[in-house]
């Protein structure tokens, strides 16, 4: 579980917008196969950190070693190839694209034919190569339970159904990290039970490490291993969710209460 | 609107399911369409067969112009100086080093692709009206470039081309040319469809829906926003090449920004982002003069053409029928023909139970 090497590890992480300080010397570091969350209020810091994770944006200082190599300048898109895949907090799918094809984009950096031998497809084996990757995109499929929609265009489901299908092009990707932007948010309970099995799913039978940022405490609570609170660009603490969630610090900070009982249930 | 599919669209292999025409109806309607277009030089006169050959060259280019702008959300509006390097290079290839011209206009095609991708470099750093600035200066160096380049066009008194030959036979008439053209059609379409369900395909549709989610779906974007100018331009140049062996003459005035507008109407009258529509989009560009035209002759010599004053002052007339069609179509089915082409199909699928 998350007890091995770390796989992620940030050092000392800074992130500036001109005057606005979105982050100040964070460091952390995820372990192998372990589910670890962010929390923190709005504009903590949560997304610029897995942005910067990602490589959409560089530290102002700071490095980011991921599997035992830095990364802190690597282009975004050679991430996706050494194992990292993101969700992106609102909808980020390809609109006019079918739900098949959206996580077919997920399989890029697998695939190897090039614009010729697509053009030639019977030829140079493009056709093989996408029907074998089209078994594997149907594993997903089954696995999330969206068989129904995968021929409708990405852009005209409904928010809960667009959520799953960006998760199912995140995991089309086979990462060893998963970063997850607010998965849940928006959804109904139903749903986010859902989700949160599918995450477990996802990081106990397929392997994957899962840093997630969600607001729904019980969500949190329930399936982490491991939590960091993010307050104003700052790190506030970092542990087990029953540590984090008694930090006096927190409480004020992110539940909103001074001295009340914790208000989530802490699970056993 | 019917929820319950029509039969006969039910696929049982993820091979069947990747077909460029989905439905056994739509494959059978290709054939029969081809099965017919090898028939019309059979039938139809000279006049309409140099008709469908240009709607076939002028097609190609117009393909290649929407996988720039339909499929990759790019714009061009210099897409016509390119349809005019390809015939330029295919009859210089020709004349200067004797390469067969069937051989040269392939050629001509990655010549031409090579030209696109450095005019096409800008498109990694420049978006939206930048980069239609950065493509018409494009339109203007390569038309000052014809103008100058003596020994590639033949200058002001323009190039003389020849047709096509094979093994002795020569590709110097419209019955013939015609099955050249076609051929061509056939093929570049194809690699169009297929590009399009494969990796560099999707990669360029996604780079223009979400280029931030693409880039970390591992997708370069510099790389496919140059490419989508190189495959465009290929295009454009083998559908330049085919004009110019078919006209047997290439002027240099032929390939002005007016020829890049009404291409890139073809792309909107027949749809953004629909390999068939292209197609469409040539087809009602070629259509839309001989309906003026006729328009014209109708009227030509009433009270009508009297009080207008149009004469046989045909080309005012069609540009600008091309640019109402352009407006009307923006307005009214931004989409295109494709899209009108499929509701009249869904239409007659579900016929009698539509609405
Ligand atoms: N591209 C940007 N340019 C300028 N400021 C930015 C940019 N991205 C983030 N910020 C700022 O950085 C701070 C942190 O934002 P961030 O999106 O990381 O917060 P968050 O913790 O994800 O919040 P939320 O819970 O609302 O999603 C905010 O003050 C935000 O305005
Ligand atoms: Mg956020």
């Amino acid at each position: 579980m998350g007890d091995h090497a770390p796989i992620l590890q940030a050092d000392s992480v800074s992130l500036r917008f001109g005057g606005i300080r979105a982050l100040t010397e964070v460091s952390f570091a995820v372990r192998q196969g372990e589910v670890f969350s962010v929390i923190g209020p709005n504009g903590a810091g949560k997304t610029s950190m897995l942005n910067i994770v990602s490589g959409r944006y560089r530290p102002t200082e700071g490095r980011i070693l991921f599997d035992g190599g830095e990364i802190t300048r690597m282009r975004p898109n050679r991430r996706a190839a050494i194992g990292i895949g993101r969700t992106f907090q609102n909808l980020a799918l390809f609109g006019h694209m079918s739900v098949l094809d959206n996580i077919m984009v997920g399989r890029h950096h697998l695939l190897r034919s090039g614009f010729l031998s697509g053009m030639a497809w019977w030829i140079g084996g493009a056709q093989r190569e996408e029907l074998a990757h089209r078994r594997e995109v149907e594993e997903i499929i089954d696995f999330l339970g969206i068989q129904h929609i995968r021929k409708a265009q990405a852009g005209t489901l409904s928010y809960g159904l667009r959520k799953q299908v960006e998760l199912a092009r995140a995991v089309a990707l086979r990462p060893k990290l998963l970063l997850l932007d607010e998965p849940m948010a928006g959804m109904n309970l139903e749903e986010k039970e859902e989700m949160a099995r599918t995450i477990l799913d996802l990081n106990e039978e397929w392997g994957m490490t899962i840093m997630m940022i969600e607001h729904d405490m019980d969500v949190v609570m329930d399936i982490s291993h491991r939590v960091m609170v993010l307050d104003f660009g700052r790190k506030l603490t970092e542990g087990r969710p029953e540590e984090v969630l008694v930090h006096p610090e927190v409480r004020r900070a992110y539940l909103g209460e001074d001295d009340a009982a914790p208000a989530e249930t802490v699970p056993a | 609107m019917a929820v319950l599919a029509p039969t006969g669209d039910f696929r049982t292999s993820y091979r069947a399911d990747t077909t460029i025409f989905p439905t056994l109806g739509s494959r059978a309607a290709l054939w029969a369409g081809l099965a017919v277009l090898c028939f019309a030089p059979l039938v139809l006169d000279r006049y309409f067969l140099g008709l469908l050959i240009n709607v076939g060259t002028l097609s190609i280019a117009a393909l290649g112009l929407n996988i720039l702008v339909g499929f990759s959300g790019q714009i061009s509006i210099g897409h016509a100086a390119f349809f005019g390097l390809g015939a330029f290079a295919s009859a210089w290839l020709h004349e200067r080093f004797g390469i067969p011209v069937l051989l040269c206009i392939p050629i001509a095609g990655v010549m031409t692709a090579v030209v696109g991708l450095v005019f096409g470099a800008p498109a990694a750093r420049l978006k939206g009206l930048y980069l239609a600035i950065a493509t018409l200066a494009a339109q203007f160096i390569l038309e000052d470039f014809f103008a100058r380049a003596q020994w590639f066009t033949g200058g002001v008194s323009g190039r003389i081309t020849e047709s096509p030959v094979i093994g002795g036979f020569a590709f110097d008439r419209e019955e013939s040319y015609f099955y050249l053209v076609l051929a061509f059609v056939v093929v570049m379409f194809v690699a169009a469809a297929n590009l399009m369900r494969t990796r560099d395909g999707r990669a360029l549709v996604a780079v223009r829906d979400h280029y931030l989610s693409a880039e970390i779906m591992g997708i370069n974007l510099a790389y496919y926003r140059t490419l989508s100018f190189g495959i465009a331009s290929f295009y454009a140049g083998i559908g330049g090449a085919l004009y110019a062996h078919h006209l047997l003459f290439v002027s240099v005035e032929a390939f002005n920004i007016l020829f890049s507008i009404q291409f890139l109407g073809m792309v909107i009258i027949g749809g953004l982002g629909s390999i068939m529509g292209s197609l469409m989009g040539a087809a009602f560009m070629v259509a839309l003069p001989e309906v003026v035209q006729s328009g014209a002759d109708a009227i030509a010599g009433g009270a009508l053409d009297r009080m207008l004053k149009i004469g046989g002052n045909i080309s005012f007339l069609r540009e600008m029928a091309i640019g109402a069609a352009i407006i009307l179509f923006l307005i009214f089915e931004p989409d295109g023909l494709a899209r009108r082409w499929k509701l009249i199909k869904a239409y007659w699928k579900l016929y009698p139970y539509s609405h």
